[in-house]
C-alpha cells in the first residue's frame, strides 16, 4: 500500500468512527431514536450512548436479525427525530408469508445520488432517459433507479415485473410459464426502447439483460445500435464470467470499442449501493465491491465467528452494517459469502469480491428472472 | 492435472469460472473444468444448422467408417483432452476417481461404447429396419417396392444433459453423428471424461470438430438452456425429471427403469435354476443401471428366493475402486449414501417387509469423503409395500409375493421385464402389457442388451419424421 493510500485508509477509518458515534447517539437518544432501538436499549448489557465511540464498538451489539423487520407497525422503525416526514415502505422477499419491510424517508435518494457520482458521463450522459428493466411493486430498487435517472436530468421508463410471481412459477416447475413471463418483460422493454424515447441508459438484472440483448439481435439490432451506452446491473449472478460474456458477446467488446459501458453493483434494501472498482479484461473481469462508507460498511467475517475478520484474500460471510439517520443495523449477516479485498484508491476501505450465495443456503435459494 | 475447456463448435473456450474435479475417496484434485454460462448456449445454438451442413458433406457410410476408427481410438489411443494427453489408463483412473466406479467397470464401459462405435453400421441398419441410408441424408427416396418414402430430419443437432453416475448412457447419443446430426452435450459434473474422450476420438478419426459443443456447467442453468434451445434433447435424471418431460416430443427423458423379473407359476417351483440370472441382473455394473433388476415377482417361494439372493449378494464388501473384485460403486455426493439408507430404513418398518441381507452385516458403509451401500435384498409380502416399487443406484431388489394374475396390473412402469414362463397365455399378456418397454421372454438377464434393438424409444423416430411424400412418377 502506498503512503497516500495508507493516509486515505486512516482518514476513512477516522471518519467511520466519528460517523458511527454520531449515528448511535441519534438512534439511542430519547429525543431522536426510533421506538424499536429505544426499546432494544433496555435489553442491552451496555449503554450505547456512552460505550460506543467507534466502529469496532458495534461488536458489543448482538447480530441484527432480519426477522425483526417482518410485520408491523413499521412506524416503530422511524426515529423520533424524523417523525412527520413523508415516508416510504419498501419490501423484500414476500413470495410466501409476511415480507420484511424497511421504512425510508430519503436514504434511497441519497444512496443513489452518491452512486451517481461514480458513473462516467461519457456513457451515462446527463439528461439521458433511462429504462428500468427490473422489479416493480414495493421495491426500493424501482424508485431508486427512477430517482437516479431524474437526479441526472432524465426521465425513467419502467416495466411491470412481479418477482414474487416469478419465484412461485419456478417453485411450481412451470418453466414454460417462466419463459413466457420473461418474454412478457422483454416485450415491454423492446416496446419502450423502440418507441422513440431516446433512451441511452438502463438498469437491468443480469438475466433480463441477457434476454434483452438476445431478443434485440433476433430482431436484427443490438444494444449499441438501439442507442444504449450505459448499463447498471447487479446481483450475485454478476460473476466475472458473466461480465466477460456480456462485454465480449452481448456488447461486442469493451466500452471503447462497443460504446457500451456496464457497471456492476451490490446492494439490497438494507444497505445503499456498493460500487465496483473498474472491471476490465486485464484483471480478468474481477468484480470488487466497496460499500458506501460511512453510511454503510461491509466486512468479510469468519463463518464461525461473525466478529472476526478473515484475512485479505480469504473467504467468509458478508457482514453488513448500516449507519444512517433513518436506519441503524449493527452487524447483519448477509445471505452471501465472498473474499475480503484490500482498500482501493477510489474507495480507501475494505472491499468484497467473488460475492455468491452463502454455500449453506445456496442449495435452497431460488434465483428468479431478476 | 488436466484442465478441461468448454467446447463451442469445436473451439476451446476457457471460462473464468472453473470447477475442480475431485477424487471421491482421497479428495485429491485431479483436474478442473471450465463452467459455461447459459448465455453462451443461446448464442451458439444460432449456428446449429452448420453442424448438419458440415456432416452432410460426408455420406452416412463414411461417417460410420470414421465412427469405427473413433471406437478403436477411444479404447486404445492416446488422445488430447483439454491441455493434456490422455492414455486409456489415464481415462480409467480419472473416471473412477470422480465417479466412484471401480476401475474394471470403467474399462468394461469403455469397451461397450467402443463396441457400439465399431458396429454403428449394423446398429443403424437395425434401427432403420434396413432403410437405404441416403433417404436419411436427402430426406426422401424410394423403397424397394417402388414407393416414395420420406424421413425428414427434425433437428440439426442432438442435445444431451448427461448424468454423473452412469457412463453407460453414452451409447444412446452416439448414433447421432453418423446420422449427420451434430452434438451438444452437457456432461455430468463428475463425469466429463467420456464425452471429452469421445470428442477427441472422433476428431482424431476425421470427424470435423465443428459439429461438437460441450458445455460443463451447473445442472439447472446449463441443462435448462440446452433443453430450451435445442429441438431434440435427451435428459437423464430422476422419475420427477421423466414426469416433467412426459409428452414433450422435443425431449427424450431417461430415468429409473424399475426393471423387473416376473416368474410364472409354471416355472416358480424351479426357482433355484434362475438365481444366478437374477443375481447378475441385480448386481452387474454395481447395480446402478436402469436395466438392473429392482424387483422379482412370484406367487410363491418368494421367501426362499430372497434368502438365496441374500446368501449370494449379502456378503459382498465395499472394496477399493482399484480392486479387480470391486463390485460396488461409491456414492460420491456428501451424505447421499446415508440419506438413501435412512429412506430404506423407513420403508423396512412397514408390515410385511423383511430385510433379508441384514444377517450379513451393516449395509451402510460411511467413509470420510464418500459412502457405500452393500447389496440389499428385501422381501415383501405384498405389492402394496412401498419398497416394492423402489429403485436405488446400488444392488438393491425387492422380492415381491404376488399372485400371477395380479402381476401385470400391479407392476407399474417397467423399462426391462424378464418374463420367465412357458405359459402361452401369460406370455401373450406380457407382450400386450403397455407398462413394459423392453421385454425378455424367457430366462434372459434384464441387463443383457442387444445393441441392435432400440432402447427406450427408437432414436430414428426421435430424430426423423417419417412423413407422407409424393412426387411425379418421372422423379421416382
Amino acid at each position: 500500500m502506498s503512503d497516500n493510500l495508507d493516509q486515505s485508509v486512516s482518514d476513512a477509518k477516522s471518519k467511520l468512527d466519528a460517523h458511527t458515534h454520531e449515528i448511535v447517539q441519534w438512534h439511542f437518544h430519547e429525543s431522536t431514536g426510533s421506538p424499536f432501538w429505544l426499546g432494544k436499549k433496555a435489553e442491552l448489557n451496555f449503554d450505547p450512548l456512552t460505550e460506543v465511540k467507534g466502529f469496532d464498538d458495534l461488536k458489543k451489539f448482538p447480530l441484527f436479525e432480519d426477522e425483526w423487520l417482518r410485520g408491523g407497525p413499521v412506524n416503530r422503525w422511524i426515529p423520533k427525530g424524523l417523525e412527520g416526514q413523508p415516508t416510504f415502505v419498501f419490501e423484500t422477499g414476500g413470495t410466501t408469508g409476511i415480507p420484511k419491510s424497511r421504512v425510508v424517508i430519503e436514504d434511497h435518494r441519497l444512496d443513489y445520488e452518491m452512486f451517481s457520482e461514480t458513473l462516467p458521463d461519457k456513457y451515462f450522459p446527463k439528461g439521458a432517459n433511462w429504462l428500468m428493466l427490473g422489479p416493480s411493486g414495493p421495491r426500493r430498487l424501482r424508485l431508486a433507479v427512477e430517482h437516479l435517472c431524474q437526479h441526472r436530468g432524465g426521465i425513467c421508463f419502467c416495466i411491470d415485473l412481479d418477482p414474487r410471481w416469478v419465484v412461485k412459477v419456478i417453485k411450481k416447475g412451470w418453466m414454460d410459464h417462466l419463459e413466457e413471463y420473461k418474454k412478457h418483460c422483454i416485450d415491454q422493454a423492446i416496446t419502450v426502447l423502440t418507441a422513440g424515447h431516446d433512451i441511452k441508459c438502463m438498469f437491468a438484472t443480469p438475466k433480463l439483460l441477457d434476454q434483452l440483448a438476445t431478443a434485440l439481435e433476433e430482431r436484427g439490432t443490438s444494444l449499441p445500435e438501439i442507442g444504449i451506452t450505459g448499463i447498471f446491473s447487479g446481483g450475485t449472478e454478476f460473476t466475472p464470467q458473466w461480465t466477460r460474456y456480456c462485454v465480449e458477446e452481448l456488447f461486442g467488446g469493451p466500452p471503447e470499442e462497443s460504446g457500451v459501458y456496464m457497471t456492476p453493483t451490490y446492494g439490497n434494501t438494507l444497505m445503499g449501493l456498493a460500487c465496483s472498482e473498474p472491471v476490465t479484461k486485464e484483471n480478468k473481469y474481477k468484480i470488487t465491491y466497496h460499500a458506501p462508507q460511512p453510511r454503510a460498511a461491509t466486512e468479510v467475517v469468519s463463518f464461525d465467528d461473525p466478529n472476526e475478520l478473515v484475512g485479505y484474500g480469504e473467504t467468509g460471510r458478508v457482514k453488513l452494517t448500516t449507519l444512517t439517520r433513518e436506519l441503524f443495523i449493527p452487524g447483519f449477516l448477509e445471505r452471501d459469502e465472498a473474499e475480503r479485498e484490500e482498500p482501493h484508491e477510489m474507495y480507501p476501505w475494505d472491499g468484497v469480491s467473488g460475492v455468491r450465495p452463502y454455500h449453506v443456503f445456496a442449495k435452497s435459494t431460488t434465483v428468479g428472472v431478476y | 492435472m488436466v484442465n478441461i475447456p468448454v467446447i463451442r463448435w469445436g473451439e476451446e473456450y476457457e471460462s473464468l469460472e472453473t470447477q475442480e474435479l475431485v477424487h471421491h475417496a482421497t479428495g485429491d484434485i485431479i483436474g478442473t473444468q471450465s463452467m459455461a454460462n447459459g448465455g453462451l448456449i443461446t448464442r451458439d445454438m444460432r449456428k446449429a444448422q452448420q453442424a448438419r451442413d458440415i456432416l452432410k458433406q460426408f455420406s452416412i457410410e463414411e461417417l460410420v467408417e470414421k465412427m469405427g476408427k473413433a471406437g478403436d481410438l477411444f479404447v486404445n489411443g492416446n488422445l488430447s483432452i483439454g491441455d493434456s494427453e490422455q492414455t486409456p489408463q489415464d481415462f480409467i483412473v480419472q473416471q473412477s476417481a470422480t465417479t466412484g466406479l471401480p476401475e474394471h467397470m470403467v474399462e468394461l464401459g469403455m469397451s461397450k461404447n467402443a463396441f457400439v462405435m465399431n458396429n454403428m453400421g449394423r446398429i443403424i441398419d437395425a434401427l432403420t429396419r434396413g432403410l437405404p441410408l441416403d433417404i436419411l441424408s436427402s430426406g426422401w427416396g424410394k423403397e424397394a417396392r417402388g414407393i416414395p418414402v420420406s424421413y425428414q430430419c427434425q433437428t440439426p443437432i442432438l442435445a444431451a444433459v448427461l448424468p454423473s453416475n452412469s457412463p453407460g448412457v453414452h451409447t444412446l447419443w452416439l448414433p447421432a453423428v453418423p446420422l449427420q446430426i451434430g452434438l451438444v452435450l452437457k456432461p455430468g459434473q463428475k463425469e466429463p471424461w467420456t464425452p471429452y474422450r469421445m470428442f477427441a476420438a472422433m476428431v482424431a478419426a476425421g470427424i470435423p470438430k465443428e459439429i461438437w459443443c460441450l458445455y460443463p456447467g451447473s445442472g439447472a442453468e446449463i441443462g435448462s438452456a440446452v433443453l430450451s434451445k435445442c429441438k431434440r434433447s435427451m435428459i437423464f435424471g430422476s422419475k420427477q425429471t421423466v414426469d416433467n418431460y412426459k409428452g414433450n416430443p422435443q425431449v427424450q427423458a431417461h430415468g429409473p427403469g424399475f426393471s423387473k423379473i416376473l416368474i410364472g407359476d409354471d416355472c416358480v417351483d424351479n426357482w433355484e435354476e434362475y438365481i444366478d440370472l437374477i443375481v447378475e441382473s441385480i448386481y452387474i455394473n454395481g447395480g446402478r443401471g436402469c436395466i438392473n433388476t429392482s424387483s422379482i415377482w412370484a406367487s410363491r417361494h418368494t421367501e426362499e428366493i430372497a434368502q438365496a439372493l441374500a446368501e449370494k449378494l449379502g456378503p459382498i464388501e465395499a472394496l477399493p475402486p482399484t480392486d479387480p473384485k470391486a463390485g460396488l460403486a461409491a456414492f460420491t455426493i456428501d451424505g447421499m449414501a446415508t440419506a438413501i439408507w435412512d429412506s430404506i430404513k423407513d420403508d423396512l418398518d412397514e408390515d410385511g417387509v423383511t430385510h433379508v441381507t441384514g444377517q450379513y452385516g451393516d449395509r451402510l458403509i460411511e467413509k470420510e469423503l464418500c459412502g457405500y451401500i452393500r447389496p440389499t435384498i428385501v422381501h415383501c409380502k405384498s405389492p402394496e409395500n412401498a419398497i416394492a416399487q423402489k429403485e436405488y443406484m446400488f444392488p438393491f431388489a425387492s422380492v415381491v409375493e404376488c399372485p400371477e394374475d395380479k402381476m401385470l396390473g400391479t407392476i407399474g412402469e417397467t423399462l426391462v421385464c424378464t418374463g420367465i414362463t412357458n405359459n402361452e397365455s401369460l406370455r401373450n399378456q406380457l407382450i400386450d402389457c403397455t407398462e413394459i418397454d423392453r421385454l425378455n421372454l424367457g430366462p434372459v438377464p434384464t441387463t443383457k442388451l442387444n445393441w441392435l434393438q432400440p432402447h427406450e424409444g427408437n432414436i430414428i423416430d426421435f430424430l426423423f419424421r417419417n412423413r407422407a411424400f409424393q412426387v411425379p412418377e418421372e422423379l421416382l
